[in-house]
């Protein structure tokens, strides 16, 4: 199964990840300060930054782009509960 | 002595003369005490809107408290016709600025809606009006009055997203929305006439607009090139024409450090905070201040928060590079002077600051973990997970302490090790 490497710049820690992990699924278990609220895409609190990868991420879907943008999310946000790794190599912190 | 302004004449509320073509149309809250929650104020406070009559069109800058639109009405209506109303700006979207303005455009339908870029999403959230037309300003746009000028300055998180400043270049006058602004009621009006407000203004700037310090650095840069102002109106407290730049000059004070500390040049700061009951937290604070010591760059400071005031941490804290809580566990929980400590952050960024907990526990131990999760809540940097230790440490235990130090010193200077993991090997 393709991996992909995920690094967390916040806490220095990269992580080896199959392809279809979600970021909610490792941030928390290695303590990056990516915070959660609800968890299922609707609330915003997990906004982090793609600092390089943007492509080795799933695209962002309707509502998830919808959720981005009523807060005001910037340039290379994504929703650490939404977003899946596909492959090579991303590079994430919390906003 | 200089008359002060008429605010009501025969019963009528009346707008007031800032210049020939500058009126004051707010409104005075002398009753209020406590506002948004947060904030004291001991005489109340006012809602600042004002008025701008070019030779082509008037502008509307800012409305006040749905509760005092019909003060605003009345005072509109004493210089203005609403038929004359082309513009109307909103520099902050709060409700105490807002109130008025759906009253507002259905008596002036012409009027065209300015509000900044960042204001969009929130306008329609806010005004509950999907069919709402406006058009979304940056620096350097500007809106015709003919022979008069507003001109937009984006000054976003001062102290919401939305919030700009509009200047007159004709007559000097910056409408600065709440920057510069505090709540102080007084029906005087101007600040060569109210009552002593110092304190109100120092008070605003540290509770509304201390968090936001690199966003009012940027706003100062956009307006400092504007001095010397002839008047600066904000949007609450006195309008401000004697000797406008004061205070914009103690705003600039205020946003930096007061005194510099004793650093050399990149050294990091680090300071370690503990509370202990029966010594145990205590020796592993000792440990961690003495293992992160041995990290040159690194300028390491150990605080008993039994032996202080919170207040000073606060503004020690601001300054820091890293900070490191010490609590043991007590019925399950962090103890108090730590949470009491944690919770007066609110007024400063702590945004990618270092962060690290460590504690004695007697039998279950949660109060790292929660002090933990509340530093990542504050956007504080988690990188070293936190150290608990059963009861008394032994001197196993107070290597692992000192090793904790070391390491949280390294992550400051750039020195500690990445980690690479597997997720398979995640617990």
């Amino acid at each position: 199964m393709a991996k992909a490497t995920i690094t967390f710049e916040d806490i220095n820690v990269t992580v080896s990840a199959p392809a279809g992990t979600r970021i909610i699924e490792i941030s928390e278990k290695v303590g990056s300060g990516i915070t959660y609220g609800c968890r299922e895409g609707d609330c915003g609190t997990c906004i982090m930054k793609v600092t390089e990868g943007w492509n080795n991420l799933t695209e962002p879907s309707v509502l998830e782009d919808k959720v981005l943008r009523e807060n005001m999310a910037g340039k290379h946000n994504r929703l650490a509960c939404q977003a899946q790794v596909l492959g090579g190599v991303i590079k994430v912190r919390p906003v | 002595m200089v008359k002060p302004p008429l605010l009501v004449h025969d019963g009528v509320a009346q707008a007031v003369a800032l210049s020939g073509r500058v009126h004051w149309i707010g409104a005075l809250d002398p009753h209020l005490r406590t506002f948004d929650i947060i904030l004291k104020t001991a005489n109340g406070t006012s809602y600042n809107a004002y008025l701008v009559r070019g030779s082509t069109g008037v502008a509307i800058i800012d409305t006040v408290k749905e509760s005092f639109a019909a003060d605003f009405f009345a005072r509109l209506e004493t210089v203005a016709r609403y038929d004359e109303i082309s513009v109307i700006v909103l520099n902050h979207l709060e409700p105490d600025h807002t109130g008025a303005l759906p009253e507002l455009m259905r008596r002036a339908p012409q009027a065209r809606l300015y509000i900044s870029q960042k204001a969009q999403t929130m306008v329609k959230a806010l005004l509950k009006q999907d069919d709402l037309a406006f058009t979304p300003v940056l620096t350097g746009d500007s809106v015709s009055l003919g022979d008069r000028t507003l001109q937009f300055l984006h000054t976003p998180y001062l102290h919401w997203p939305d919030t700009q400043c509009t200047y007159l270049p004709e007559e000097h006058t910056l409408f600065s929305g709440d920057v510069f602004g505090c709540h102080f009621c007084d029906s005087r009006l101007f600040n060569d006439q109210v009552g002593d407000f110092r304190f109100s203004f120092e008070y605003y700037y540290a509770h509304i607009m201390r968090p936001f310090k690199d966003y009012v650095n940027r706003a100062l840069d956009l307006i400092e090139p504007l001095l010397p102002l002839e008047k600066i109106a904000p949007a609450h407290g006195p309008l401000l024409r004697d000797r406008p730049q004061r205070y914009v000059k103690r705003y600039r004070e205020l946003s930096q450090a007061a005194l510099q500390n004793e650093n050399h040049d990149g050294e990091k700061t680090l300071l370690i905070f503990y509370i202990s009951s029966y010594g145990n937290t205590q020796r592993m604070a000792e440990a961690i201040y003495e293992g992160a010591m041995v990290i040159e760059q690194v300028r390491v400071s150990l605080y008993d928060l039994e032996g202080s005031e919170l207040e000073p941490f606060v503004d020690l804290i601001e300054g820091a590079d890293g900070i490191v809580f010490g609590t043991p566990t007590i019925n399950g929980d962090a103890v108090k002077p730590v949470w009491d400590l944690l919770s007066s952050l609110a007024v400063i960024n702590l945004k990618s600051k270092l962060g690290g907990v460590f504690g004695s526990y007697g039998w279950s131990g949660e109060a790292v973990r929660m002090v933990e999760d509340r530093l990542r809540g504050l956007k504080l940097r988690v990188p070293v997970p936190g150290l608990r230790i059963k009861l008394i440490p032994t001197e196993e235990e107070i290597a692992l302490c000192h090793d904790f130090g070391r390491e949280l010193a390294q992550e400051l200077v750039g020195q500690r090790q990445s980690k690479v993991i597997d997720m398979a090997d995640l617990a």
